[in-house]
Formats: C-alpha cells, sequence, structure tokens
C-alpha cells in the first residue's frame, strides 16, 4: 500500500523539481555570470567580485534609463485607471450589456502584435498634429492598451466580487450621491484588488521592449533599450543589468502575491 | 425619468476618454496598416504588396520560419508545462505554492534579458555548450540558429503554459479516477476516455495561446541575433525602423499576414472546440 502511493508521488516530486529546475537554469547562470570577475572557455567562473553591479549603479545613463523606465510606466498606469476606472463603473452599473462588446474589444492588444501596432503608430504620429513619435507620450498610450486586457478582467472580477449594485443601491438609500457612492463606497472596497492588478501590470510593462525599442529608441532610453544597446560591453556587466532588473520584478511580484493572499483570507 | 437618461448621458460621457484613447493607440494604427496594406509606391491601390510578398522566396522564407519556431517552441511547451502542471497538482500544497509563485515570475524573463541570459548558458562560449562539448555530447551548438531559437522560445513558452494549464487540472477529479479503476479501466483507457477529452478544450486554447505569443515575439529574437533571423516580426520592424529600405507599406502587407495567420489560428481554435466532445454535450 505504502509502496504504492509512494512511487507515483516520488514521480511527481521529481517533476516539479525538473520543471522549477529548467525555469531556474537561465536565472542561475546570469547570476553567476554578474558576479564572476572573468568567465571564458571555461565551466567554472575564475573568480567572484562585484565590480560589475558597482559600476552599473553607478552608470549614470543606467540610473537615467531606470529612472525613465519608472516614469513611463507610473504614467501609463495612472492613465489606465483614470481611463478604466470610470469605464468598468459605466459599463457595469449602467450598461452591463456593453461588458459583451468590451471583452472583444479587450482582445484586440493580443491579438495584435506590438510590431504591427507599431508600424501604424510610426506613421500616424511621426509628424503632423500628433506628433509623438521618440517623446515618452506615445509609450504611455501605448502601454495602456498593453495593460488594458489585464486590468480590465482583474478589476471586473473584483467588481462582481463587492456586489456593484447591491453597494451602491445601498449607499443612495443611505443619502449619497451617485458620485459619492463611488468614490467613497465603491472606490475603497476595490483598493486592495487594484493595488494587485497595478503592481503586476507595472512588472509586466517595466519588461516592455518592442514599442520603446521602434518608437522612441535612444532618445527617451528605458531600461530595457538600455540593456539592449549595452550589448557590446561585458557580458558580466549585462548580467549585472538583467540580474538587477530580475530582482526588481521580483521584489514587486512578491509584494502583489501577498498583498492577494491577505485578500484571499 | 428625464434625470434618469440624463444620468445615462453622463454615464455615457465617461466613456468618452477611453474611447478616444483606445482609437488613438489601438484602432487608428491598425486600421492605418490594413488601409495601407493595399497600397503601394509603384502600382497605387491593389493587391502589389501581396503578390510580391508571395513571389518572394525571402518573404516566404519568413513566414516559413515563423510558423516552423511557433509551432515547434509551442508543442515543446505545452509538452512541458502538461507534465509539470499535472505533477504540480500532485505535490503537497508547500512546494506546489513555491514552484507556482516562481513560474509567475519568471513569465516576466522574456525578450531581452532571456536572450542574453541564453547567450551566457548556449552561446558560442556558454557554459552549457562548453560542457556538453567536453562530455562529448555535442561537437558544436549554435543558439543563433533556427533550432537555438526553438529552445529560447520554448523556455518562455513553459511559464504561461503552466499559468494557463494548472487551473484546468482541477477539473480533472480524483474521484473519476477511481469510479474508472473501479469500472475496470487501466491508467491509458483513464486518460484515452476520460483525461484527454476534459482536457482537450484547455489544452486546445493554450495552445493556441502560446502560438499567437511565438508568432508575435519580436524582442527576444531581436536581441539574441540583432535582427538578422528572417521572421516575420523582425522583417515588420525592418521596414518600418531599419537603416535601409524604408518600405511601410509593405510592412503593412507582412503584418496583415500575420494578424491573419493568428485569425486563421483562433478560428481553427473555434472550429475544433465546437467538434470537442467537452462543448458538445
Amino acid at each position: 500500500m505504502s509502496r504504492a502511493d509512494a512511487t507515483p508521488h516520488l514521480y511527481h516530486r521529481v517533476m516539479v523539481w525538473l520543471l522549477f529546475l529548467i525555469l531556474l537554469l537561465p536565472l542561475i547562470g546570469t547570476l553567476v555570470y554578474s558576479i564572476s570577475s572573468s568567465w571564458s572557455a571555461t565551466i567554472l567562473p575564475s573568480g567572484f567580485t562585484f565590480k560589475w553591479y558597482l559600476q552599473l549603479w553607478s552608470d549614470p545613463r543606467f540610473l537615467n534609463a531606470f529612472i525613465q523606465s519608472l516614469v513611463v510606466c507610473v504614467g501609463a498606469l495612472a492613465l489606465s485607471v483614470v481611463l478604466i476606472l470610470p469605464l468598468l463603473f459605466v459599463v457595469h452599473y449602467h450598461f452591463p450589456k456593453l461588458d459583451a462588446l468590451m471583452n472583444i474589444l479587450i482582445l484586440l492588444p493580443f491579438a495584435v502584435p506590438p510590431v504591427v501596432s507599431s508600424v501604424g503608430l510610426l506613421q500616424l504620429y511621426g509628424s503632423g498634429p500628433l506628433a509623438m513619435v521618440g517623446t515618452p507620450w506615445i509609450l504611455i498610450g501605448c502601454y495602456f492598451t498593453v495593460a488594458l486586457p489585464f486590468m480590465y478582467r482583474a478589476i471586473t472580477n473584483n467588481l462582481q466580487a463587492i456586489n456593484l449594485r447591491d453597494l451602491m443601491d445601498a449607499a443612495q438609500l443611505l443619502g449619497a450621491s451617485t458620485w459619492q457612492a463611488a468614490f467613497l463606497v465603491v472606490l475603497p472596497n476595490l483598493r486592495k484588488g487594484l493595488m494587485v492588478a497595478l503592481l503586476l501590470s507595472f512588472s509586466f510593462l517595466f519588461g516592455e521592449f518592442v514599442f520603446a525599442n521602434i518608437l522612441v529608441g535612444t532618445r527617451y532610453e528605458t531600461l530595457q533599450v538600455y540593456l539592449n544597446n549595452m550589448r557590446n560591453s561585458s557580458g558580466h556587466f549585462t548580467s549585472a543589468v538583467v540580474i538587477s532588473y530580475f530582482l526588481f520584478v521580483l521584489v514587486l511580484t512578491w509584494v502583489a502575491t501577498h498583498l492577494n493572499k491577505d485578500k484571499s483570507q | 425619468m428625464k434625470s434618469l437618461t440624463r444620468g445615462k448621458g453622463l454615464a455615457l460621457l465617461c466613456l468618452a476618454p477611453f474611447a478616444l484613447f483606445f482609437i488613438l493607440f489601438q484602432i487608428a494604427p491598425l486600421a492605418w496598416v490594413l488601409v495601407n496594406s493595399l497600397q503601394s509606391e509603384e502600382s497605387g491601390w491593389g493587391l502589389a504588396n501581396f503578390n510580391r510578398i508571395f513571389a518572394s522566396k525571402f518573404y516566404l522564407q519568413a513566414i516559413q520560419y515563423s510558423l516552423e519556431i511557433s509551432f515547434w517552441s509551442s508543442l515543446f511547451g505545452i509538452v512541458i508545462a502538461v507534465l509539470g502542471s499535472y505533477s504540480l497538482n500532485k505535490v503537497d500544497s508547500r512546494l506546489r505554492n513555491f514552484v507556482n509563485a516562481f513560474a509567475n515570475m519568471t513569465s516576466n524573463f522574456s525578450g531581452v534579458p532571456l536572450a542574453f541570459a541564453f547567450i551566457i548558458l548556449l552561446g558560442f562560449n556558454g557554459t552549457i555548450t562548453l560542457m556538453l562539448k567536453q562530455a562529448g555530447i555535442i561537437e558544436d551548438f549554435n543558439l543563433y540558429s533556427k533550432t537555438g531559437l526553438i529552445i529560447l522560445y520554448t523556455y518562455f513558452q513553459i511559464p504561461l503554459g503552466v499559468l494557463l494549464l494548472y487551473p484546468a487540472f482541477d477539473t480533472l477529479r480524483e474521484d473519476w479516477r477511481e469510479s474508472a479503476a473501479l469500472l475496470g479501466a487501466n491508467a491509458w483507457q483513464f486518460w484515452r476516455h476520460i483525461g484527454i477529452p476534459v482536457l482537450t478544450p484547455a489544452l486546445l486554447g493554450t495552445f493556441v495561446i502560446l502560438l499567437a505569443n511565438a508568432l508575435g515575439a519580436y524582442a527576444t529574437v531581436y536581441a539574441l541575433t540583432t535582427g538578422n533571423f528572417n521572421v516575420l516580426p523582425i522583417r515588420i520592424a525592418a521596414m518600418v525602423s531599419g537603416d535601409i529600405s524604408l518600405d511601410p507599406n509593405m510592412a503593412s502587407a507582412l503584418a496583415v499576414i500575420l494578424v491573419g495567420l493568428m485569425t486563421l489560428v483562433t478560428l481553427v481554435h473555434q472550429w475544433l472546440l465546437k467538434r470537442s466532445y467537452h462543448v458538445s454535450r
């Protein structure tokens, strides 16, 4: 009995550890590379050092790219909240039938790869009244569309969980106006779900490269574009960029998962 | 009654900013691409761009490579994700939550950083390349080839596959397996008649998303080969932002083909889904 139970159990444990190792391998490789002094044509590095990190974190171009990435991502998420929250509220409270249409529309950012949108964006906003190519503004607009499907679904799930209609009716029975009910009752109830959605969106926007490279490039260098432009510098140095970037994203996703856990308890 | 319609009018007004931005950054660029794919500098309106694409070995090769890399990486990715997420459902919750969270995080590890990590591991002087060479398992390995790209793509397909498939295995209840065993079914029969049919919609759906993910992928292959590998997204970008031969109309036509391929894959998926036993019940 115990033997028959133990064998499949062992198999599953081995498979899960294998999966973990496959996913871990490139990260570990990069991590070791980023802290080794030199490592070429041998299997193990010849010594360890933190000099690549010191060099990286004192490079003004890197710090600048990091801050510019933050600006673009925070800007895009602020825009997303301002545009999507009223939309969701109106759709779910006033026009529930629009939800079906919205569910089709939010597929577009998935179905149309950024490289396709870029073709049109470059021509439309390269010159003329809306000349935005080469500025962070166009990235903020594009990142809004990238975050849209995820934010829309995440906030919708939250709205359904809090029973929007009952909450609004209760608030209005107690004398609140629609605006008061929306801002003082519904919004605080969405806060945690919104935070999780924002953190996770931030972590994938922070890694966005296609729009940033094609539409803006070095004119407003973001972290990913910087990393790509550093391709000819030492591999140890670029590894330090990769690990710094990944640790940052790791912390964000970790916070998001914990917020999520608190919520479900 | 009047105030109700006014309220609805105000509500509609709240949709306007969203509509404006969505049109500016999503609809308008796509519309520009669709319209201008039908225009060429030499022959005006018509299908000239498409005729040129289908007569050119170079463009056809880009389409072929895109499809090959996407298909194989999705297949390998989904096989690993199936094995992994099935086992994930069977281990204790601590290990499960840990590996699940880790897969979640690595789904952000793609594009340029991933390409650089793979150069360190599997490049010409990569650690794994050297190890395998010294062990005499391989003669040589070229990461910058089709095979190399399939391995790289497979890697970023795995976390996405696990994320999408892991919940599906929840639907496969343990008591079904016990009931099947009681009725005399062996493991193979259980999978053939119960497991696979129940999972088919999730498997098909995941496979389609992986395919679309790989077809549209640009950052990884661009960072790895500095835009020198012939796949559709690279061709499109080269014709709008490269140093030589800018041709936005031709880029639009290729973009239409890329979106067309993705739409085709989705339609086939819907059709297969309708035929699968699970939905027709």
